[in-house]
């Protein structure tokens, strides 16, 4: 009885997926599956400003308005249609939806994923269908050190340089530090930051002593506790890889509390404050922008144009998950057009991967290059400075920048193994 | 049961089976979750038969899932012949210790305590390192004595093992459901005081501890939201017959999924208001539906 | 010493922003034997007016200090206004039906709320913290805090205190426990118990919005705020008994100081901190530390 409902079910679902699925597309169009957060903590801090970011870009790739060498229409001259899907659900329901993507509504291609768990699982369905797909912002390193997939590419750094290049800096601009403390999110990511900043301090700097780690519940929202803990275990330096409204909160919070008076904060993600929090971020705060974007960007045409844009259409200025979502989308695209050029005619997706691996490109945060993972890993340098307000207008100094080579495992070495080993290989500047 | 309904249920069966060969990939794998979900809600039914609701089933699904998911590290298995004992046990450990704690509570009360209990296991799982934290870990998927079929859309184990699962449990539940024991859980929700029984209540779940079919696992499964889910789907589907949860998972997965699809932005709207529009016109759940529709038959 | 001081201010501090939330949830639980998931969409609602309003008041150039004043009306007008929508626009067709199925309506209602929100606010991130900073800090033992946070506990022991003085000293009060002790009883000694949910589910929701507002300039005001806050209000109800205002203060307590022990103790422990004091309570006093004492139907 049962079973025969279950059929009658599926078959209508089958139906309804049919009659969706054939709505009008012209052949012409490259459909892309996007995919960030739009609900959630995560959809106001990252997921929309780079669903807005993908909104730009890809209405100026179809206009052909991008400078040089993105100024041809579109991918291959198709017109690029993007699909959103929420990112929310979890891992088991993005693999759901990832299918229904390509399955049911017929996209040539998926961009996207924040979450790192969402990274994780993707690629495996990826390989089950064989279609071509672009991590854009998710930062943990085990996508490609614990696996090598075919047709899963990511053009955004890993989050192991964020930490490693955080403990540089802190050599660089601090001596003598003598005691460090940590507040992170109890999640991966969290735990992921905090030990890879502590081990390579620890390789650095060997007598340098942790105050206290703190690890509060993602979204906690209130940080009193944790702000009077860092208060009585006092250091020099507190490592924080909060991100979005918990980041925001923690230094209304530290800031209305003095904590930050004695003790610098060292914040990974906290470019994406500066402008909105200019009044409350403490002078001298370690500023990362998890690569070289928002601040960190460098003087180039196509950051130029996107600045502008952004901030035109958007009203405030574009943040590391904007820049890492406009890179990914010129990565696709240029990547389609060198298959495109090498077999002289429209590139089979085979041709397209070809194309990708290895690939070196400008984008608005300067050099990609897609040299770790067996090309389909990008790494670039990482940028650190020191936030100041002292002319009335929110601007970095102390800029310190780290080729990609300096604070990136080498290929075929695990981040934890490069670190727990002295950073074997690292070739700084 | 009559003959011939056995017969159809049990020639129907293979038809199924094979008929999943030809179903589209993300269809295939909405199925396996949503009978994986299934299952977990056809132990929900059987403790909300008895007028318990607890909201932390997602503690046996999630325990369920990592057992399958560190034996398969550990010991390189991917044989389900392996693995869905083992997970089995590992539920019916967990459920009989918890049990003896729990069945002393009714109402909102057990519905907190199991909450409270899935939640700590999800703190647990967040601060283990060796598991991926909050990321979880991918888990090979599933073979027979390194058997595992597949076709061009990946492979058609999980949703076999799924189909075949849910059906050997749907029917022990059916045949539990009138027996003794089962008309004394529904003498238990009428006069509310519990019985001894609903220790072994609890017991029953452990059937639904499996969950080798997403090929991911991390610790959210233990968040509170996922046992809100089951919850959800138990009261879209209905209580009154072991289909109905089935139906309500099968129905919210298509529900969720188009949801994406037509409006990524305010999908949790259209559910709220289908979940809304289901408690109001449907109270007893979408299969009322169907027997109503059984009712016309045999009246006319 | 420092240590212990701290532990008991984060506790204390912590402790009163959690009774804030949890009082309203706790109310109407008593009253109307709804424990109601929306609450946390109540007050994301009450964080985003106060947050968006007091921008726009501060963005007009008027002084600061008039931006408490702002909060707390953003809080009662909006607050009120919800709670009367959402009780005379949906739940008062559901009465009645069994306390889990009134779990799930409210947890609709709070996915319907999740979705408005973003229609209205957008997602990007609210924050004002003028009212939060402007009123300095002060040192306690060496450590400095927030007089925000001060205000804070005021504000919560005046709820708690205006609760058990309008539950116990007024009129309506006592109508009200009449009702909360035996519905039926009370609706045929000509009480009218419509009445008394509506005006007991707006008070509730006002006081969820309150809290929103108040805590609005301490953080960054961001979608998906509600559907964190009410897992966290449960466990506090239940170890202090649903239904039972005194009992969600001392759950308040025991939360916000068992939470600041572990964080100042030892932090690994503070996720799961919550929920062990909640299953050791439930499992000592199965109904909570101050249960109102409830007939067993036989």
């Amino acid at each position: 009885m049962q079973i025969s409902l279950i059929k009658k079910t599926s078959v209508a679902g089958i139906l309804v997926a049919a009659t969706l699925s054939s709505a009008a597309f012209a052949a012409d169009d490259y459909k892309l599956g996007l995919v960030t957060f739009l609900s959630g903590g995560a959809a106001g801090p990252f997921g929309v400003p780079a669903k807005n970011a993908a909104d730009l870009t890809i209405e100026a790739l179809n206009n052909g308005t991008l400078p040089a060498p993105y100024s041809s229409k579109g991918i291959n001259g198709r017109t690029i249609v993007p699909v959103y899907v929420d990112e929310a659900g979890g891992a088991t329901k993005q693999s759901s939806e990832y299918r229904s993507l390509v399955e049911r509504r017929g996209v040539d291609a998926v961009l996207g994923y924040i979450s790192s768990g969402d990274c994780l699982a993707i690629p495996a369905v990826a390989e089950q269908l064989k279609t071509l797909t672009v991590l854009f912002d998710c930062g943990t390193p085990r996508v490609f050190e614990e696996n090598s997939y075919k047709y899963v590419f990511r053009t955004g750094p890993t989050a192991t340089m964020d930490n490693v290049a955080a403990a540089r800096y802190l050599k660089d601009n601090f001596e003598g530090l003598e005691a460090v403390s940590g507040i992170n999110q109890n999640y991966s990511f969290g735990h992921d930051s905090w030990n890879d900043f502590i081990g390579t301090q620890q390789v650095l700097n060997a007598s340098t002593k942790v105050s206290t780690k703190q690890f509060p519940k993602i979204y906690a929202g209130q940080y009193g506790a944790e702000i009077s803990a860092l208060m009585v275990n006092s250091s020099q330096v507190i490592h924080s890889s909060f991100w979005g409204g918990d980041m925001e909160a923690f230094l209304l919070q530290g800031a209305a509390r003095g904590l930050f008076e004695e003790q610098t904060p060292l914040l990974t993600t906290g470019e994406t404050a500066m402008f909105r929090l200019a009044e409350q971020i403490p002078e001298g705060t370690i500023l990362g922008g998890r690569g070289p974007f928002g601040v960190y960007a460098p003087d180039n045409a196509l950051n130029s144009w996107f600045r502008k844009a952004y901030t035109a259409k958007f009203g405030t200025p574009p943040t590391y998950p904007s820049y890492k979502m406009v890179q990914a989308l010129l990565g696709l695209k240029l990547a389609n057009e060198k298959a495109a050029e090498k077999v002289k005619g429209k590139p089979t997706q085979d041709d397209v991967i070809a194309a990708f691996e290895y690939l070196e490109y400008e984008g608005p945060g300067g050099t990609v290059k897609m040299n770790r993972g067996k090309g389909h890993q990008a790494s670039m340098e990482m940028v650190y400075g020191r936030f100041t307000n002292k002319n009335g207008k929110p601007a970095i100094t102390d800029v310190r920048r780290y080729v990609a080579d300096c604070v990136t495992p080498p290929e075929g070495v695990s981040s934890s193994e490069w670190i727990e080993q002295g950073l074997k290989g690292a070739k700084c500047n | 049961m009559p003959g011939t309904k056995k017969l159809l249920l049990i020639g129907g069966m293979p038809l199924l089976l094979l008929g999943s060969w030809f179903l589209p990939g993300w269809l295939g794998f909405l199925l396996t979750i949503a009978l994986a979900k299934g299952l977990v809600v056809l132990g929900l039914l059987l403790l909300m038969r008895a007028g318990l609701v607890s909201f932390g089933q997602g503690l046996y699904y999630c325990l369920g899932a990592y057992t399958v998911g560190a034996l398969g590290q550990y010991l390189e298995t991917s044989n389900v012949l392996l693995l869905l004992p083992a997970a089995l046990t590992a539920g019916l450990g967990v459920a009989t210790l918890l049990g003896l704690l729990i069945c002393r509570y009714r109402d909102i009360f057990f519905a907190m305590l199991s909450m409270a209990f899935s939640m700590i296991l999800y703190g647990v799982l967040v601060k283990t390192m060796t598991f991926g934290s909050s990321d979880g870990f991918n888990v090979a998927p599933p073979s027979l004595f390194g058997w595992a079929p597949a076709n061009d859309n990946g492979p058609l184990l999980t949703l076999w093992l799924a189909l075949i699962i849910t059906f050997i449990a749907a029917l022990f539940v059916w045949r539990y459901l009138r027996s003794p024991m089962g008309y004394a859980a529904e003498a238990v929700r009428e006069n509310e005081i519990r019985v001894e029984y609903l220790g072994r209540s609890v017991q029953r779940i452990i059937y639904t501890k499996y969950l080798l079919a997403a090929g991911h696992i991390d610790p959210e499964m233990a968040y509170w939201t996922t046992s809100g889910e089951f919850v959800f789907i138990a009261l879209v589907g209905g209580t009154s017959h072991v289909a109905a949860p089935l139906l309500g998972a099968i129905l919210f997965e298509l529900l969720r999924t188009y949801a994406f699809e037509i409006s990524p932005y305010t999908w949790q709207m259209i559910l709220g208001i289908s979940l809304l529009g289901i408690i109001l016109f449907l109270p007893q759940g979408v299969w009322s539906l169907v027997e109503r529709y059984q009712a016309r038959l045999k009246s006319s | 010493m420092k240590l212990v001081i701290a532990m008991l201010m984060d506790g204390v501090i912590y402790a009163s922003w959690l009774f804030v939330i949890a009082a309203g949830l706790t109310l109407i639980y008593g009253v109307m034997k709804i424990l109601n998931m929306a609450h946390g969409s109540f007050y994301a609602i009450g964080a985003y007016s106060g947050a968006s309003l007091v921008g726009i008041y501060l963005a007009g150039g008027n002084p600061v200090w008039g931006s408490y004043l702002v909060l707390l009306g953003a809080a009662l007008v909006i607050g009120a206004l919800v709670g009367l929508m959402a009780e005379r626009g949906l739940l008062r067709f559901m009465y009645g039906r069994d306390e889990v199925v009134m779990i799930l309506v409210t947890y609709g209602l709070l996915l319907i709320l999740e979705d408005v929100i973003k229609l209205i606010w957008g997602v990007e991130a609210y924050s004002t913290y003028q009212p939060y900073t402007l009123l300095g800090r002060s040192k306690i033992a060496g450590l400095s805090f927030a007089n925000y946070d001060f205000v804070l506990i005021g504000v919560s022991l005046l709820v708690g205190f205006l609760l058990w003085w309008g539950l116990n000293r007024t009129r309506s009060g006592k109508l009200l426990q009449v009702v909360i002790h035996d519905r039926n009883t009370a609706s045929t000694q000509g009480i009218n118990v419509t009445r008394m949910f509506t005006v007991t589910f707006v008070i509730g929701a006002v006081l969820g919005a309150l809290a929103g507002a108040l805590t609005a300039p301490g953080i960054s005001v961001m979608p998906g705020l509600g559907v964190e806050v009410i897992v966290l209000a449960f466990a506090v109800v239940v170890i202090g008994g649903l239904g039972s205002v005194g009992g969600a203060l001392v759950g308040a307590l025991i939360v916000g100081l068992a939470r600041a022990a572990a964080v100042h103790i030892y932090p690994d422990a503070e996720l799961f901190v919550i929920y062990g004091v909640m299953a050791l309570v439930l499992a000592f006093r199965p109904q909570g530390l101050f249960a109102i004492a409830s007939a067993r139907k036989i």
